[in-house]
């Protein structure tokens, strides 16, 4: 009966968003009185996989398989659902990250289980099973009811605060049915950059829209997040343009987002942009006309020139 | 080879979303209803591969799910470059039923290959695509940033944490795609309009699918404080204010 959480990990680590899960399973087993169990998949040293107790869970479940070294969705939904059923797990709590998206509707239809994606808050209500979802892009929330025995969450990243617990969890290791005709995918190259802060798991992000005039004038911004430990972003035209590259574009149709610092520089806040960055906790915008929509999203805001502003907000850090 | 493209309509992007009906559903007066963004650049990158006589693709087939109301959506589809369509005739109630019935349609008309878009800018739910490979049993590969097809295999282009990798399935497969599949939209010419209008769209009755989820009210996001202005002469107090006030840095 226990709330089943897949914690997914990076090259064997777990990171932030593994916790948040976590924790978030450990508030919804709280409402219905049972406990967590986490399944991880590939190879994850002991002591890592401990860590999963200290926010909340209670068993872990450690599938090892060299078919599943690469994500397959079908092969990994097949796992899951597995495991599901030997726990008599009846609410799956999933990231709602590329691979969690990958995953969660292949589940969903093999357990005829309803999902409530992009959830960042416990459920309103246990019965009817209530979750309250983003919808239109961030311009409305709907509370979904999921009606079916089994339910599926896919939780927002950076949207539940971590949970520290005192559990000690007992893993088992499991084998998983998967022999190599089940993997109908194969992954034949990976590139990866390395070292550097993700976007997605950044709590302070600093972003320059069409406002930073050029590509040359980046520097000073890239310095500023540097300097807080944060990662850079973009809006859509910037790196439309080549100015910045893709994988900063945040939006509605780049990067969902949502740190606990946005600093939009010579960003407009048109709705598509905001729909990737306005469940931020704290929108800072700095842009030279007063009337910039994005003020109406801001908490804190400049008007000024961003290129003059921006070297002296590096200063004042520094000091 | 057939491709099939799922089409979502949604409100145009900066539409401002209210309620009817106690709030339990969206008013649609004067809403401009578009095609979903990814399913307007997948309906794209699949016309580019057609194009491309090599590949062999005999035809580009629209899906919808949806009642009579949205035919011009399909339209617009339809004078962008697809061949044919099919709507499926019915409310789409949850993602569930939605892809439960496009799957019933590529079992009877036997497609290749399905694209579908990550997202709906609506429900923004990411879940319809994996659900119609699953009930179909086939491979899916989401997170799909790039498509092509050589020796008779997709090999996609699939976007993963600080990078992206390479991956090759074979079809029938159904592929989840997002932002890079495609650089722009194709806009419809006129030439595309006037051939739109008799190009054919065939129309399924809906199978008997119960829906798992059901929204029962909305809500609009909280507000916003109003915005604490700071003098551009003295960005400090802005760094101050994040760190004592916001306590965010
Ligand atoms: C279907 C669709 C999807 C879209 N998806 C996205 C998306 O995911 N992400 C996205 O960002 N956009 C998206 N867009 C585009 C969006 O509508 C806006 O065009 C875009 O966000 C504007 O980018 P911007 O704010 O950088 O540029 P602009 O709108 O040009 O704004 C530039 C801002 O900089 C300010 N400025 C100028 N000079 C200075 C200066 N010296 N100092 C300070 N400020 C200055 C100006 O006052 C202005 O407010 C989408 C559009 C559509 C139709």
């Amino acid at each position: 009966m226990s709330v089943l959480v897949y914690t997914e990990n990076w090259d064997g680590k777990f990171k932030k968003l593994s916790y948040e899960l976590v924790s978030y399973a450990a508030g919804v087993a709280k409402m219905n009185g049972t406990s967590v169990t986490a399944v991880s998949v590939g190879r994850v040293e002991e002591a890592e996989l401990k860590q999963l107790g200290n926010y909340g869970a209670s068993k872990i479940i450690s599938v090892t398989n060299e078919n599943l070294s690469q994500l397959d969705s079908q092969a990994y939904a097949g796992v899951i659902a597995e495991v599901a059923a030997k726990e008599g797990s009846k609410v799956i709590i999933i990231a709602n990250n590329n691979t969690g998206k990958a995953i969660a509707p292949r589940l969903s239809v093999r357990l005829k289980a309803g999902v409530g994606s992009g959830v960042s808050k416990l459920p309103v209500n246990h019965n009817p099973f209530t979750v309250y979802k983003r919808t239109y892009s961030g311009n409305a929330f709907a509370q979904l009811v999921i009606k079916s025995d089994i339910k599926i969450l896919t939780l927002a990243q950076n949207s539940f605060d971590l949970v520290p617990s005192s559990n000690t969890a007992t893993i088992e290791n499991y084998t998983a049915n998967v022999d190599g005709s089940t993997v109908k995918t194969s992954v034949t190259n990976v590139e990866k950059q390395t070292g550097k802060m993700l976007l997605t798991d950044a709590d302070i992000v600093i972003s320059g829209g069409r406002g930073m005039k050029s590509p040359d004038n980046w520097s000073p911004l890239v310095e500023l997040a540097d300097l807080l430990g944060g990662a850079t972003a973009c809006s859509r035209p910037v790196s439309d343009e080549g100015w910045r590259p893709h994988g900063e574009h945040t939006g509605q149709t780049g990067k969902i987002i949502a740190p606990n610092l946005y600093v939009a520089v010579g960003i407009s806040g048109a709705t598509q942009h905001l729909a990737g960055i306005s469940s931020s906790k704290y929108i800072v915008a700095i842009n030279s006309d007063k009337d910039a929509p994005i003020f109406e999203s801001a908490q804190y805001g400049i008007v000024g020139d961003a290129l003059k502003v921006l070297p002296k907000l590096v200063e004042a850090v520094k000091e | 080879m057939k491709i099939l493209v799922c089409i979502s309509n949604v409100p145009d992007t900066t539409t401002k979303i209210k309620f009817a009906a106690g709030n339990t559903s969206i008013d649609t007066a004067g809403i401009q209803w578009v095609i979903n963004p990814w399913d307007e650049l997948s309906l794209t990158r699949a016309l580019e591969l057609k194009d491309d006589t090599s590949n062999g693709i005999k035809s580009v087939t629209v899906i919808h799910v949806g009642p009579a109301a949205s035919e011009t959506t399909i339209r617009k589809a339809l004078a962008i470059g697809a061949d044919d369509a099919v709507r499926v005739n019915a409310e789409p109630l949850d993602a569930y039923y939605t892809a439960a019935q496009i799957a019933e349609v590529v079992k009877k008309e036997q497609f290749d290959v399905v694209f579908c878009g990550i997202e709906s800018s609506d429900f923004n739910g990411s879940t319809v695509g994996g659900m119609v490979a699953e009930f179909l049993g086939v491979p899916s590969v989401s997170a799909v940033s790039g498509i092509k097809f050589e020796n008779g295999q997709a090999v996609l282009t699939r976007e993963i944490d600080g990078g992206k990798e390479t991956v090759t399935v074979s079809a029938p497969c159904v592929a989840i795609v997002q932002k890079g599949i495609a650089k722009e939209p194709r806009i419809a010419a006129m030439r595309g309009i006037m051939m739109a209008r008799s190009k054919p769209v065939k129309v399924f009755e809906p199978v008997a699918v119960e829906p798992l989820t059901q929204v029962v009210e909305f809500e609009k996001p909280a507000p916003r404080a109003a915005c604490k202005y700071i003098d551009a002469e003295n960005p400090r107090q802005l760094i101050e204010l994040l760190q004592n006030e916001a306590k965010v840095i």
